[in-house]
């Protein structure tokens, strides 16, 4: 299966790349971090602990990933490896398809790795449901990046398109909060600032419902909610990779 | 480590004087660069909730904490005799409230409240910060009655106001309908009202939160073991003089 085939060499490359080393780097950061950070509190040290570790190791993932993808797609547009690849008999879609699963498996086996230490403070369950909703979210990012680096053709703004997605899309609830609280004046511009905050997280995916720090800290989330969560990161990277073979397939090479 | 990198005898003399002057220029410059512990007057208003929710970017368990430790910096390290005496505590429990907001469950603020700041040798902020616990005790007594109950002994022992304590220890009795509160909490008010010793209502209430398992975190019960022999020895040292 070509599309396999493709994956497996992704994920050969990431392994022989600096992915595996800084992904240790960022879980020894993240545990340093939280030890000295727990040697100043006064109370709730192991909930401290977690939170850190979960927030930076999530945010080490996604970033990781997002950087990896981008710079791998580059490198086979600059070398003119991508040419080479689509004058085998292959469909374009299985080129992009079989390259974004094996970036995805990546993600994966990035949020598998940065579970493991969470293990020290949350249950097995727990953690299990928390790498699920990261390997989700790491397929998402993998999947923008993907796209905007094919579509942008240039590492430093594919990167950011990517970052700034991500960070959007994780603050856009507390941005809605903002603009419909009640504080805020009833005037016409207002309002269509409220309506356009609404319309642009019409388009983002709900990253804030997903891989939740407070599930480690304070139990598991409600199957239903959590089940809607991951629907939703689904739904996103599926409109991605499609906006992406768009793209791909317009693309004159 | 690079293969392609040349020898290092391939590095110019000046350019080796460069590095290593450069580097001792940093390690020196910033050698007499410490940063001072932050002083009370430094501690700024607290933001908006909304504004902190922003900043979490969806994180709001790991920066309700970050936050936490960063305000509990004030006014507490150097040479200082009696920390957080100078803090303005308007502005301290408008932080704990917005940590408060930005993770409801967690018990930080509460905790930095009642056993912390209220525990100051001034009564007009220890009231302050007292009065703070009960507030936030309304929005959700079966979690917070702990917290209550020791604002209720601190306020007879601490500040002798015998009404503030047994409105505090009435609140727990009416307000608390969880099972799992213990009856020494729902009848707080009476051991208010006993002839007892700070140090015995204090060994009831600590041995009575560790017996019940509500206390597991081990730097908050290293903490208040810490408190409880501070609280013996100067109980000891009043009844030699």
């Amino acid at each position: 299966m070509p599309a396999a085939i493709l994956a497996r060499f992704v994920l050969l490359e990431a392994r022989r790349s600096g992915l595996p080393w800084l992904a240790a780097a960022s879980i020894a950061v993240a545990l340093g971090l939280a030890a000295f950070l727990s040697q100043v509190s006064l109370t709730e040290s192991r909930a401290l602990q977690a939170s850190i570790v979960a927030a930076l190791l999530r945010a080490s993932a996604v970033f990781l990933i997002a950087a990896h993808v981008a710079s791998s797609t580059l490198r086979e547009l600059n070398d003119k490896e991508l040419e080479r690849m689509l004058s085998l008999p292959l469909s374009r879609s299985t080129q992009y398809l079989g390259r974004l699963a094996g970036f995805a498996l990546c993600g994966v086996a990035l949020a598998a790795a940065c579970a493991a230490p969470l293990l020290l403070w949350a249950s097995a369950g727990t953690v299990a449901l928390w790498a699920l909703s990261l390997a989700c979210e790491s397929a998402l990012v993998a999947a923008a990046a993907l796209f905007f680096s094919m579509t942008l053709a240039q590492q430093v703004p594919a990167i950011a398109a990517s970052a700034g997605l991500y960070v959007l899309a994780r603050s856009m609830a507390a941005i809605q909060s903002i603009a419909g609280g009640p504080l805020a004046e009833a005037s016409l511009p207002h309002e269509l600032a409220r309506w356009g905050v609404d319309a642009i997280a019409l388009l983002l995916p709900r990253l804030e419902a997903v891989t939740r720090t407070g599930w480690l800290l304070y139990g598991p989330p409600d199957a239903g909610a959590y089940a809607a969560a991951l629907a939703g990161l689904v739904l996103y990277t599926g409109l991605l990779i499609a906006a992406g073979l768009f793209d791909f397939h317009r693309r004159n090479l | 480590m690079n293969r392609d990198a040349r020898a290092l005898a391939c590095v110019p003399p000046g350019v080796w004087l460069a590095l290593g002057l450069s580097l001792a220029a940093q390690l020196a410059w910033q050698g007499t660069r410490q940063p001072a512990p932050p002083a009370a007057a430094d501690l700024p208003p607290p933001p908006p909730v909304q504004a902190l929710r922003l900043a979490s970017f969806g994180e709001p368990e790991a920066a309700a904490r970050l936050v936490a430790l960063y305000v509990q910096a004030f006014d507490l390290g150097g040479g200082n005799a009696l920390p957080y005496k100078n803090l303005d505590y308007r502005r301290l429990t408008g932080w704990l409230r917005a940590i408060l907001e930005l993770d409801p469950r967690s018990e930080y603020p509460l905790f930095l409240a009642a056993r912390v700041y209220a525990e100051v040798p001034d009564e007009a902020r220890s009231r302050i910060a007292l009065e703070f616990v009960y507030q936030e005790f309304l929005k959700d007594p079966n979690r917070r009655w702990p917290w209550l109950a020791h604002a209720a002994l601190l306020a007879k022992h601490r500040l002798g106001d015998l009404a503030l304590a047994r409105r505090f220890a009435a609140a727990i009795d009416h307000y608390t309908t969880a099972e799992d509160v213990p009856v020494w909490a729902k009848q707080m008010e009476i051991f208010i009202l006993e002839d007892m010793s700070e140090l015995e209502a204090a060994k009831i209430m600590i041995g009575g939160l560790l017996a019940k398992g509500a206390i597991r975190d081990p730097a908050e019960a290293r903490f208040l073991k810490q408190r409880l022999d501070e609280l013996e020895a100067r109980i000891a040292r009043g009844t030699k003089r």
